[in-house]
């Protein structure tokens, strides 16, 4: 259970980039959270609501979007969505096809007023 | 109201630590390897034999991540090697900044290898670059055969499976060929080895694995 440690990276995130922005408000931070990534999307948001209550931060939105796995065949160079945990190249068949996405945790976005 | 585009990691200030460290690590021709597992499956166990496999002229070096006491540092320091304990203090999962700062007392040119034993935890240490040259995951047999698939995020992620405690295989319904399978479902690429720290099986080709790691992290020779 790091999502904790990981809302607090968030919030450094979000007001390292607000102190470039004089004056503008924060509504909604976006994020996109692979399915390898390690994080729980419920438990980064209950950590998030938790570490923003109370302060200047609110009222804020934490959107997630989730980023689906993602693979690359290296015989026929294919890159597919996995399904069904099925890592085989669905064009060619390879079995060996290597990660390309679903390990991302990162800012998508900011809504801002007055930005 | 705008919509401003943030194309940053969430983790970018651990990842910028942890490009420093590589960079540091590559600078001195350190091969710098990060044990994950959970608690229990024999990291510890894994790093006994290793050191005791090694003479004791090598320039070897251990960080073993903790939440609380120093017993695994103390265990490993009997070799005759630099330890050194990290206590998080309740983090549960090591990042590039403990490592920083536990390197920070040790001259990294007289070290060539580096193994970061990281917090007992399958989930959040997946997370966290330390800057390591890989990730090498342990499963124990007494966990089960379907822990790769329950943890995508780190087999995915390690270059090596060491399923640790064959010993007890008699003793528990723990498939050799499924736990291949599943990690291998997972993580097609990933290198599997068999070992037991107890009965002190499979250690000469753990030790032979990591050898050739070490090897092919050496600098080039200048020409002569």
């Amino acid at each position: 259970m790091h999502e904790l440690s990981i809302a607090k990276s968030v919030l450094e995130g979000v007001r390292a980039e607000l102190a470039r922005r004089p004056g503008a408000q924060l509504q909604t931070i976006g994020l996109r959270v692979g399915e390898l990534s390690g994080v729980n999307a419920d438990a980064l948001s209950f950590s998030f609501e938790a570490l923003v209550k109370g302060t200047e931060m609110e009222p804020v939105t934490l959107e997630i979007e989730r980023g689906p796995r993602r693979q690359r065949c290296p015989e026929c160079k294919n890159e597919f969505a996995v399904e069904n945990d099925d890592l085989a190249c669905p064009s060619c068949g390879a079995r060996a096809t290597e990660c390309i996405g679903g390990q991302e945790l990162e800012f998508t976005y900011l809504e801002l007023e007055n930005a | 109201m705008s919509r401003v585009p943030l194309e940053r990691k969430v983790l970018s200030e651990n990842d910028r630590l942890a490009a420093d460290l590589r960079a540091s690590f590559l600078r001195h021709g350190i091969l710098c390897l990060n044990l994950i597992s959970s608690p229990g499956a024999g990291k510890t166990s894994l790093l006994e034999r290793t050191l005791a496999a090694l003479a004791r002229d090598e320039r070897v070096a251990v960080l073993t991540g903790d939440i609380q006491t120093d017993n695994d540092a103390r265990r490993l320091a009997r070799f005759g090697f630099p330890v050194r304990q990290i206590s998080t203090g309740g983090t549960c999962h090591l990042d590039a900044r403990m490592v920083d700062r536990a390197l920070s007392e040790w001259r990294l040119d007289e070290l060539d290898l580096l193994l970061v034993e990281n917090v007992g935890n399958l989930v959040c240490p997946a997370s966290y670059d330390l800057g390591e040259e890989a990730k090498i995951v342990l499963l124990s047999v007494a966990e089960g055969d379907d822990k790769p698939l329950k943890y995508p995020a780190i087999f995915s992620r390690a270059e090596l499976l060491v399923l640790n405690k064959t010993d007890l295989l008699p003793y528990v319904p723990f498939s050799l060929d499924q736990a291949r399978e599943n990690a291998r479902r997972v993580n097609p690429r990933i290198e599997i080895l068999e070992v037991s720290c107890t009965a002190k099986e499979g250690i000469d080709s753990w030790i032979e694995w990591l050898n050739g790691r070490r090897a092919a992290a050496k600098p080039a020779q200048p020409e002569p």
